[in-house]
């Protein structure tokens, strides 16, 4: 009895053999997350020796500040990016999550921090499982149903703060110091120090039992070197966060220091949305339909309902997104541009290596896509270009990143 | 010669054993054309039948009633002796029937175990065991002879056509069908890889697993075949054990419907 052959990667027994494969699989167009990470190297490389002040302490704390809205929505856009699908109603829905939230957090209603954002939040996922309703079961096409999400979620962003007596000229602020210090609190010193170890631990131990798991069944194993290289490249990026954190950002008289809590928020979202999309029945459904519903269907799946859930969790996220907002701006009016806050969730997506054709993408290239946005910002900002050359260069960036997942969607169609 | 072993040792067999799939008068009109009138079929544990007829002679019909795409009009349909309505290609995968359609139903942006297991991942506390079914998929693969993917962890669109039919029946004896529909298998395929997918087919014979196989190419069907059934303008010209046929008395029952002289 022959065992089939295995690929180069996965028989390699040292790491040079592993990167000789990997560099083996990039080459073939295989290349993941690679490329923009390489570019948004770059990018901080560039900034850096355009304004030494890019890298600074207090720079990089504005850079996490602000980069969570994008990575969330981009996370939402992949729900519908990964089946195919598009998701034009992410910007509006946003804004009527961080609304909501606000409303009832704010007088007359005073309700406690976290059941308005859970209302939000619930307001959110309605609004996307009615969409997701209209595209599966009327299969109607999802560009049409979240174009009126779109114009629909504009008009109720504007009736409610319309109708909301307590919002003087179209904005209400946001009270409670819970939904304040989402984006822009951040933990003492210590506290960051102990989150961060034992994240670290918890990582580096789940790593290690996988590993076992598998060369114990007899199944090919990556080296251990590489495991025990991963788990270093984690410890060492959250020493490395920590340490850039809790250095005084503050001025010479107020001391603000301590890791922002926006880390672990999103980190704590990565992870789960990860473990959805990579290790549930659902999640292989979802790059199962966005490969070949036809064949998702054959197979038993019930594609109308996993197309539903996906759009439901796409304006939970984008919801998510919203309380986000919510605590970097402090507060929320009628004046948000949903209509081009969806193009920066599609943005983000895309940059970061999700496939606009189905069934490519992970949640961490939303992570990757959403820096990059936020990079470009902040550092030509430091560096004194306006808007106008700000867009311009973004609008090059998604050009690009588009090219290479129509390149290499061509590529895989064509062998 | 271990087949034509086996085919002899089945042919014995089949008087004794109840047969696994039976249509009996089965019919099937699509509004004023009769698609397949009276039909009846017996297929047996292990046995390769090849259903052969020209186009237009209903043989995509005939595997798309069996295989519960479509209800008959008319006759019945017996599954190992007893009586059965399929209605769908789920209440087929419960009875033990795989179909393979020609386009394979696979998902290119899948890696093999992905696609073999697609609709029936086993779980451990909740979560996909990629563990086990690594495990089961590599010995199914292996069990097939199957030695020529690079890894089984590859996307199923770098494969080749032969491959690719490797997959999809690998997926058919992961289900534990008893009957594997195959339509047209080895229509677009090169030389080796037609070789390949017809040693596939032995395999599952072997194993004891029926292979109902619809074909264009005499050469393969008489390669492979226990037994030929023809079909001719929906009706069943007749079956015949493969041993006792030659590909001219094939071809003048394809394209006539009867044999001549020559074969009394």
């Amino acid at each position: 009895m022959t065992t089939p052959e295995v690929s180069n990667e996965l028989v390699a027994d040292s790491l040079g053999e592993y990167a000789a494969a990997q560099w083996k699989r990039i080459k073939a167009g295989e290349s993941g997350a690679l490329p923009v990470i390489v570019g948004l190297v770059i990018i901080v490389i560039a900034f850096q020796t355009q304004n030494s002040k890019f890298l600074s302490a207090t720079n990089l704390s504005n850079l996490i500040q602000q980069c969570g809205v994008f990575v969330l929505l981009g996370m939402a856009e992949s729900f519908a990016l990964l089946l195919g699908e598009i998701d034009l109603s992410t910007g509006y829905v946003m804004a009527i999550g961080a609304t909501v939230t606000a409303e009832l957090n704010a007088p007359p209603h005073n309700v406690n921090w976290f059941l308005a954002a859970l209302a939000g939040l619930a307001v959110c996922a309605v609004f996307g499982t009615i969409m997701g309703l209209l595209i599966s079961r009327l299969a109607l096409p999802s560009f049409v149903v979240t174009l009126a999400g779109l114009l629909g979620g504009e008009g109720i962003l504007l009736y409610l703060i319309q109708k909301d007596k307590y919002a003087p000229g179209g904005s209400i602020s946001v009270t409670s110091n819970v939904l304040n210090d989402i984006d822009q609190g951040s933990m003492s010193n210590s506290t960051g120090w102990i989150v961060m170890i034992v994240a670290v631990a918890v990582f580096g131990a789940f790593a290690l039992f996988q590993h076992r798991r598998r060369s114990s069944s007899g199944l090919v194993t990556a080296p251990l070197s590489l495991t025990a290289l991963k788990v270093a490249a984690v410890a060492i990026a959250g020493v490395a966060l920590v340490l850039i954190s809790n250095h005084n950002r503050g001025s010479l008289l107020v001391h603000l220091s301590g890791v922002l809590w926006i880390v672990p928020f999103l980190a704590v979202i990565l992870i789960v949305y990860t473990v959805l999309l990579g290790r549930t029945r659902f999640g292989r459904y979802m790059y199962a339909i966005g490969g070949n519903p036809e064949a998702a269907k054959r197979a038993g799946i019930r594609v109308k309902n996993v197309r539903m859930l996906a759009f439901t969790l796409s304006s939970l996220t984008a919801g998510l997104a919203g309380l986000v907002y919510l605590s970097q701006l402090g507060s929320i009016g009628s004046d948000v541009d949903g209509g081009n806050y969806v193009l920066y969730a599609v943005a983000a997506a895309v940059i970061g290596g999700t496939s606009l054709f189905g069934g490519r993408g992970k949640m961490v290239n939303a992570l990757l896509g959403g820096l990059v946005i936020t990079t470009i910002y902040n550092g030509m900002g430091l560096i004194q270009i306006g808007a106008a050359g700000q867009d311009m260069v973004i609008a090059v960036v998604l050009l690009a990143a588009v090219t290479v997942d129509a390149l290499s969607h061509r590529g895989r169609i064509g062998r | 010669m271990a087949n034509a072993q086996g085919t002899e040792a089945r042919s014995k067999d089949r008087a004794s054993v109840t047969p696994l799939l039976k249509l009996s008068r089965v019919s099937k009109n699509f509004g004023p054309v009769q698609a397949l009138t009276d039909v009846e079929l017996e297929i047996y544990p292990g046995e390769v039948v090849a259903l052969v007829g020209d186009n237009g002679a209903g043989k995509s019909t005939m595997i798309k009633t069996v295989s519960g795409m479509w209800a008959p009009d008319g006759g019945q349909v017996f599954w190992e002796g007893k009586e059965v309505h399929v209605r769908g290609p789920r209440d087929a995968a419960a009875l033990g029937i795989a179909t393979m359609y020609q386009d394979l139903a696979l998902c290119d942006n899948l890696d093999i175990v992905q696609n073999m297991f697609l609709g029936r991942e086993p779980r451990r506390f909740g979560f996909l065991d990629e563990t086990a079914m690594e495990i089961a998929a590599r010995k199914t693969l292996s069990d097939l002879s199957v030695t020529t993917v690079r890894s089984i962890r590859q996307a199923v669109g770098s494969l080749s056509g032969g491959q690719r039919q490797a997959v999809a029946v690998a997926r058919a004896v992961l289900e534990d069908a008893k009957l594997v529909i195959m339509d047209e298998p080895t229509a677009a395929l090169g030389v080796s890889q037609t070789a390949m997918v017809l040693n596939l087919v032995k395999t599952l014979s072997d194993s004891g697993v029926a292979v109902l196989i619809i074909s264009h190419n005499l050469v393969d069907v008489f390669s492979v075949a226990d037994q030929i059934a023809v079909l001719y303008l929906g009706h069943m010209a007749g079956t015949y054990p493969a041993s006792q046929l030659d590909t001219q008395q094939a071809v003048e029952l394809i394209t006539t419907g009867a044999l001549g002289k020559a074969h009394e």
